[in-house]
Order: structure tokens, then C-alpha cells, then sequence
């Protein structure tokens, strides 16, 4: 377990009919306190624990200009303690049997616990202390910044394929903070500091902007009235926080980013195309955009796998992955890892034979149908697990979708259409709206 | 602990049944319909370490072969079946085990274990995907052959398991994979697929007498006795030694460890609750608190007990700046000398306990979850009652027995290193 994970936004759809429709599962619910938090309770009584989360409507995307990397800093910084409990609670969570995380991504900034369920009230109290109760030093702050840089370096100064995909990223999002990573950049993270921090977290740490989900053994009459014995009596700042973001202007070019390095001994390819999210779609087009990726690269019977691995022996793995969670316009990504025998070039071509043909032809119903009961039974696999039911409700509440929404998702997903699919292929699989990314080897300059 | 909390645990294995087939299968089933979802997992013994030792990745090939055609199904035609009705089948290798991994909507429950059942006797190892799932091997081995984890790793493994199984590669070495032969493939799942090592456990919505028939469709045919090779216990060479592999990248990733206490020793439990206190438990332990927090030598530092069939390590990691990685170290090192020379406190032995005790529950919320510990429980050689016993083994270690395991999992702080990167002063 490592504090602080960084979620680059999940992979998982939305998810778990909320309304009983596959006969299991009691309702989920979603209310609104006084001073503003909202609260989702999802039950599961089939084991007497709970997953307490804490979701905040900011992310990176929303550092302020120079300051990229704050939201998830101050994630870091909020484990080290409050007036009520100076050393921060991680020794008192763990007394009691309890996990805790927390994780930064584009659009929020989210913290958990999951306990046995007596303990529920108590890391609500926590929580509650540490929404407006933070205290830091420069003591703590710059040890802390120390931690940041070397995750940094773990995750991207080490690896050529992820110094890529920020560049991919960068080119994608020219304008829209999309294009800076969750993490920061790592010029701009050396100069953070506590007041930086403070400032931040004074802007968006409050109730109005907070949404509390709790999962697991509980019902919502009980999680109410714990939440406002506890999170009901911290006072609102005096006017929610909002968001200020550049939104990106219609793409006219397709972009190629190379990176080259002698680290790399298997070349890769990528290819991110710019399309609307649940929030920004309009009505099914998210849904269609989720049944096109699935055909595109969802396993061993999708488009590309049977078309570039299988057939043309041209790769040895390909996949596609809808961000589809997303509060602004986002990203369809593609991507390939090429045989010995195959230049990217050519892979690169592959793709685009067989996005026209996804474009020009409708696809075969037997294979649609497929698409669509894989992604409506990811909705019943979800209610397997508590603490993932959390995040795709946190998630999805976080980038301003509703409850409905989440339960409407599977018959969505079942009205699209062949026609929806090649229509939506079309317009957004368009190469202009798109960044192509090559991962190549590099001789050694000696 | 509350009677609440209690009350869970003691009702934990009193949820088991022990179910056998009419032909004499064993599995553990937890019957549960809240979900209509049925987990199922099981594993046999046979693993990397089968491997020929000049064919390395044999097992993982095998493993990934097995949902790749079998039966009247050539490869695409089985993936098809299995995702016409949303049904997940995956099989792995480590180096004991080979494993197997299903789960179902209730409602597909029949075809999913008919497509198990051709997988497990019927897999066609056709030339097609054979070529393929191991060009993805090679392509994956590429993939981390400058990686600094894979790298520290792959050099920790031959250091400790020298001219043993154990150090070989699982995943299998860019020269060898090429020679699997299909005759190999065929070898290794004529000697390991037999009845005697199979662990099994089911959870969700399915009941005693579907299950039982179940297995004995899937694997009645197997033979009674697996034909292994004997694999010889070990144990981590190479102690005191520290090895600096060149990488030109800004920090250093370090893999350390040393002997271990082995899952089936009767000092596990307070070897676990030791080592929790050292490195094993997130964010409250010495490592994390010396070398993170305080120092801010690193994002991650753990210390964790690994235990094969016939190999216990305690072993460990972390990454820092090259210009500091050697502090990282020292600072390891010193935390482990340590901690062997005065033990825990009483404080750290009280919340280690607590928090050992009080998570458990949480390893068991999900099926697949459930599923998977039911199997490493059976691998173990555990009764379902340890599913109740546990925690009060871990209630019940003294501040004298941690110190004593300490000594024993400590020893003199030896430790062997491997280390990536270009670190100052290593």
C-alpha cells in the first residue's frame, strides 16, 4: 500500500444498475446535507465491513497556472496531521484494522478507509477533522516534496514509455490542462511550498464541494445520521469553489510525437483521438463510444486483435480504452506493440485500414451483441466488489453525472445501434482529431 | 476486539463447506446468492520450477496456451464463446503453482464449466496461437529488459536461487522461448495435471450438489498422481553481497532481503506481525517512517515475507535519487540491524496486533477474493478452522517470542542487494 496513488484517471465503466434491474443488490441512494456534502450510500451486507471514501470535485487539471502538481501534493500533505490529531490518524486507522489510501487524478481527489463497520463513525470523524482542520510546517512540507519528486522519478524519469505518453498527452491537450500530468511537471513540483498548499486546499476543501460515498454493510438511515454527527458540523467556506478551465478548440491536425531511447528494446505505438466524455456527449454518445472501443480492442475477439495480431501477424498485443469519466472532452485510446518483422509505419496503416473499415461498413450484429453483453455484465461483476462500486460512483459523481445516470447506464448500452457505432466512428475517429505516438529503440550514441 | 467483530470471526468458517464430488474431489465452497456470481479458482502444483532448466517458461506458456483452442474450439471460436456469455477464464504459472481463474454470471454458469473442462483436457496448442503467446512473452521480456524493476529483480533471483529452479526465469529467457517445443507443453501437463495436488474453492451463487457434480466433469479424468520433479529446498545465497547494475536514469531501484520464515514454520505468525512493524504495513512502519517521512528518500520502501514450496525470503525494495540511494540503504540496513538487536516495543508488538487482527476481515469481501484464499489456505496444508485460529495466533504472540523471531528472521542484518541505476557512492 503506498499513500498516495496516482489514478490517471481508471479504465472502468460506469457502472451497477442502481435500480434492481438484475434483481440484486439493494437501492443505491444519494442525498444532500445542509452545509452542502453529498452522500451516496451503496449496501452490501454480505460482509460486515465498509468503504469510507471522501471525494473532492478537483483535480490537476485545476492547479492554477505554475503550480501544476498541487492538487496531488496537497493529497501527500493531508496525512500529516490537524490541530485534533497532530500527527495525522494512519497510526489510529491501522489500530483499528483499517486500510487507507488516497489517489489524485484530472478531475478529483479522493481518500479512503475501509474498516470493519463499527469503526465507520470514527474515520468519518477523521475525515471530517481534516476537510478544514489541516496544520502544516515547513518541516513536514519540504521531506514531503522530496517524496513527490522521487514518485516522479519512479514512475516517469525511468521509463521512456511514460516520458511518451505525456508528450502524446501534451500534444493532445495544447490548450485544456489535460496536457500536464497529474503529477506535475518536475520543475514546477520543486517550487511548490506551504502556502501554495494552504492556498489550494482553502479553495476547494469544504462541504459543498465534497461528495461522501460509503459502501458496504450499512444502510442509509444509519450513514446519515452519522455523517451529520460528524461531516454535518463542519461550516461551509462562504462560497463553493469553482472551476476555471481553457477548453480545447476543434483539432484540424493530426500530430506524430517520436521518442526515441536506447532503453527501449520493443517498440510501441499509440494513437489518442479527442472525444466527448459522459459529461460532455450528448445524450448515448458515450455509450456508443464505449461499445466502439470495445469492438475496436476489448480482448481477443475485437477488431484489431483479430485483424493486426491474429491475421496480418503485424502485432503481438493491441487493446483500445475509452477515458470515459471525464468532466471536459476526452480521450479514445489505441494502442499496439508491433512483431519483430513490423515497422510502426506500417503498424500505423494497419490501424488506419481498419478504422476506415469501421467507418465505411456497419459492423456484424454477432459481434456488436457480444460488445454489449461483455460491458452490461461488467455492471453485475461490479457489485462483487464494494470498494470499487465506491470509486465508479465517486467517479462518476465527481465529473458531474447522477446516480440515474449510473443505472440507466446498461440499457444504454443496449439501445446502441450498428448505425450508432459506424456513425460515431466517423465523426470522431477522425485522424485530425488525434496524436500518434511512436516508442522506438535508439542506437547508442557513445 | 467487540463481540460484533467476534461474532464475524467465529462465523468465518462455520460459512465453509467441505465439498466432495462422488469421485473424491475435494473444493471449498462458500454459497452466497446475494451476488449472482459464481468465483471459482483453483491451482495444482507444478510450476515454473517444472520447467527444464534449459527451457525456462515453459509452465507460463502452458498456463497461457490453455484458453487458447481446445476441444471442436480453435482459439477464436473459444474467446468467442467465452465473451458471448461475459464469461472470464484466465490461467497463470508462478514458479509452484499453475492456477486457474473463472468467474460466471449465475445464469452462464453450465457453459462456464463446460469450456473450463475443455480447457483443462482438451487444450489444442494449435501452431497459431502457440507462435503468438509467445511472441507476446518475448515481446513483454523486451518490453522490461532495461526496466529497473525487472531488472533488479531478474538479478536478485539469480543471485539468491544460484543453480537452482528457483532462480530461473518464470516468465522464461529471450533465448530459451524460442525452443519450447509443443512436445514440452504436452510433457509438463501430462506430469502436473493430476488429482492429488488440486486445491479448489468456489464462491457465490452455486450449491453443493451442482458444484460437486462440476468437478467431477472438469477433473474426473485427471490421473490420481502427478509425476514432479523433486525440487530441492534453498535458501537466499549470496548474503553480504551487493550488486550495481548501470542504467542512465536519474534514480536507483534497490531490491534487498535475506532468508525468510517459511508459511508452514511454526514462527510465522510472530514472524509476520515482525516483519509488519519493519516494512509490511503501509503507512505506519519503521522503513516507511525513517525512509519516507522523515528523510524523504523515497515513494515506496517495503519489507515483505515470500514464501515458495520449498523457499522462504524476506525480501524488499525501494527507489531513490541516485545521489542519495545509497542512504536509503544505510538507513534499511540499520533499521533491520535493529530491530533484530532489541526487537519491537511493546507498543508497536500491541498495534501490530490490532491491526493484523482487524484487517483480516478485509481480505474476505469480494468472491474472488474469498476464492483465492480458500486455495492458498488448501495450499498450505491449513484446516478451515485456521480460518477462525488465525487471529488468535496473532493475538497471542509475545513481546518474547517477536524478539526471538526477530533474531531468527534478522540475523546479523546481512543482507544481499541488487541495485539499478547509477548510485553515488554503492
Amino acid at each position: 500500500m503506498q499513500q498516495g496513488t496516482l489514478l490517471p484517471q481508471h479504465t472502468l465503466t460506469p457502472s451497477a444498475p442502481a435500480d434492481g434491474r438484475q434483481g440484486a443488490g439493494p437501492a443505491i441512494t444519494h442525498s444532500r446535507l445542509e452545509n452542502g456534502l453529498q452522500v451516496v450510500v451503496i449496501p452490501d451486507h454480505r460482509t460486515p465491513v465498509v468503504t469510507h471514501m471522501i471525494w473532492y470535485q478537483n483535480g490537476s487539471a485545476d492547479d492554477p497556472p505554475g503550480k501544476s502538481g498541487i492538487a496531488h501534493f496537497l493529497e501527500h500533505l493531508m496525512f500529516k496531521g490537524t490541530k485534533a490529531h497532530p500527527k495525522g490518524f494512519s497510526d489510529l486507522v491501522a489500530e483499528l484494522g483499517g486500510q487507507e489510501n488516497a489517489f489524485t487524478a484530472y478531475d478529483y481527489t479522493a481518500y479512503f478507509q475501509r474498516v470493519a463497520k463499527e469503526h465507520l463513525v470514527t474515520m468519518m470523524g477523521f475525515e471530517a477533522d481534516r476537510m478544514t482542520g489541516l496544520v502544516l510546517t515547513d518541516d513536514v512540507v519540504a521531506p514531503e516534496r522530496d517524496v513527490v519528486l522521487e514518485e516522479r522519478r519512479m514512475r516517469t524519469d525511468t521509463d521512456p514509455a511514460q516520458q511518451l505518453n505525456e508528450a502524446v498527452q501534451a500534444s493532445l491537450f495544447p490548450h485544456h490542462p489535460y496536457g500536464t500530468p497529474v503529477i506535475g511537471w518536475g520543475h514546477e513540483i520543486e517550487t511548490l511550498d506551504r502556502g501554495d498548499a494552504l492556498t489550494y486546499y482553502e479553495r476547494f476543501y469544504t462541504p459543498a464541494n465534497a461528495i461522501l460515498i460509503v459502501a458496504g454493510d450499512v444502510d442509509e438511515a444509519e450513514v446519515l445520521r452519522l455523517a451529520r454527527e460528524t461531516y454535518g458540523c463542519v461550516p461551509s467556506r462562504e462560497k463553493p469553489p469553482r472551476r476555471f478551465r481553457p477548453q480545447e478548440p476543434e483539432p484540424r491536425a493530426h500530430r506524430l510525437v517520436t521518442l526515441a531511447d536506447p532503453k527501449v528494446e520493443q517498440p510501441a505505438h499509440e494513437r489518442v483521438f479527442l472525444v466527448p466524455s459522459y459529461t460532455t456527449g450528448a445524450p448515448g454518445e458515450a455509450e456508443t463510444l464505449e461499445v466502439l472501443t470495445h469492438l475496436l480492442g476489448g480482448g481477443h475477439t475485437s477488431l484489431l486483435y483479430r485483424e493486426l495480431v491474429v491475421e496480418r501477424k503485424l502485432a503481438v498485443a493491441v487493446g483500445a480504452y475509452y477515458m470515459g469519466t471525464s468532466l471536459d472532452a476526452t480521450r479514445l485510446w489505441i494502442y499496439a506493440m508491433p512483431t519483430p518483422a513490423t515497422n510502426l509505419e506500417q503498424l500505423d496503416r494497419a490501424l488506419d485500414d481498419v478504422i476506415a473499415r469501421i467507418s465505411d461498413h456497419l459492423v456484424d450484429e454477432a459481434d456488436l451483441q457480444r460488445a454489449r453483453t461483455r460491458l452490461v455484465a461488467d455492471a453485475i461483476y461490479a457489485q462483487d466488489n464494494q470498494a470499487s462500486l465506491a470509486r465508479w460512483y465517486g467517479a462518476s459523481l465527481a465529473t458531474g453525472l447522477t446516480i440515474e445516470d449510473i443505472a440507466r447506464w446498461p440499457e444504454r448500452i443496449d439501445a446502441v445501434t450498428a448505425a450508432d457505432v459506424q456513425n460515431a466512428a466517423r465523426k470522431w475517429l477522425d485522424k485530425r482529431r488525434a496524436v500518434t505516438g511512436f516508442l522506438l529503440p535508439e542506437a547508442v550514441a557513445a | 476486539m467487540s463481540a460484533f467483530a467476534e461474532a464475524a470471526l467465529s462465523s468465518r468458517a462455520g460459512r465453509v463447506q467441505r465439498v466432495f464430488s462422488p469421485g473424491g474431489i475435494e473444493a471449498w465452497l462458500v454459497e452466497e446468492h446475494a451476488v449472482p456470481l459464481v468465483a471459482f479458482e483453483f491451482s495444482i502444483n507444478g510450476g515454473a520450477s517444472q520447467d527444464a532448466p534449459d527451457r525456462p517458461g515453459t509452465a507460463t506458456l502452458l498456463a497461457g496456451l490453455l484458453d487458447e483452442g481446445a476441444g471442436p474450439y480453435d482459439a477464436e471460436a473459444f474467446h468467442r464463446a467465452l465473451d458471448d456469455k461475459a464469461i472470464h477464464l484466465s490461467f497463470s504459472a508462478d514458479r509452484d503453482h499453475i492456477s486457474g481463474h473463472l468467474q460466471t454470471l449465475a445464469r452462464s454458469t453450465d457453459a462456464a464449466f463446460d469450456l473450463l473442462r475443455l480447457a483443462l483436457n482438451e487444450a489444442r496448442f494449435d501452431p497459431e496461437p502457440t507462435e503468438r503467446v509467445r511472441e507476446q512473452m518475448v515481446a513483454t521480456l523486451k518490453r522490461d529488459l532495461n526496466d529497473p524493476e525487472a531488472m533488479a529483480n531478474r538479478a536478485f533471483r539469480a543471485e539468491a536461487f544460484p543453480d537452482h529452479p528457483y532462480g530461473r526465469a518464470v516468465r522464461g529467457e529471450l533465448d530459451t522461448l524460442p525452443s519450447i517445443t509443443r512436445a514440452d507443453l504436452e510433457h509438463l501437463r501430462k506430469r502436473a495435471f493430476a488429482r492429488t495436488t488440486l486445491k479448489i474453492a468456489a464462491v457465490g451463487a452455486i450449491d453443493a450438489a451442482t458444484l460437486s457434480r462440476r468437478l467431477d466433469e472438469v477433473f474426473g479424468a485427471w490421473p490420481e498422481l502427478p509425476e514432479l520433479v523433486t525440487v530441492p529446498a534453498t535458501s537466499v545465497a549470496n548474503l553480504g553481497t551487493r550488486r550495481v547494475i548501470d542504467l542512465d536514469v536519474p534514480q536507483t531501484t534497490i531490491r534487498f532481503g535475506r532468508p525468510g520464515i517459511h508459511r508452514r514454520d511454526p514462527e510465522f505468525i510472530p514472524a509476520m506481525v515482525v516483519n509488519y512493524i519493519l516494512g509490511g504495513g503501509g503507512l505506519t512502519t519503521r522503513l516507511f517512517h525513517e525512509v519516507r517521512e522523515k528523510r524523504g528518500l523515497a515513494y515506496s520502501v517495503y519489507s515483505q515475507i515470500q514464501s515458495f514450496e520449498r523457499a522462504a525470503m524476506l525480501a524488499g525494495s525501494t527507489s531513490t535519487k541516485n545521489e542519495r540511494a545509497a542512504e536509503s540503504l544505510a538507513v534499511i540496513e540499520s533499521e533491520i540491524k535493529l530491530l533484530a538487536q532489541d526487537g519491537p516495543t511493546e507498543a508497536e508488538l500491541d498495534k501490530a496486533k490490532k491491526y493484523l487482527t482487524g484487517s483480516y476481515a478485509l481480505s474476505f469481501d469480494t468472491s474472488t477474493k474469498i476464492a483465492a484464499q480458500l486455495v492458498h489456505l488448501q495450499q498450505q496444508g491449513f484446516d478451515i478452522s485456521y480460518l477462525d485460529e488465525r487471529n488468535k495466533l496473532v493475538e497471542a504472540v509475545t513481546l518474547a517470542a517477536a524478539k526471538r523471531v526477530g533474531e531468527r528472521l534478522f540475523g546479523d542484518g546481512a543482507l544481499l542487494v541488487t541495485a539499478v541505476g547509477r548510485p553515488a557512492g554503492m
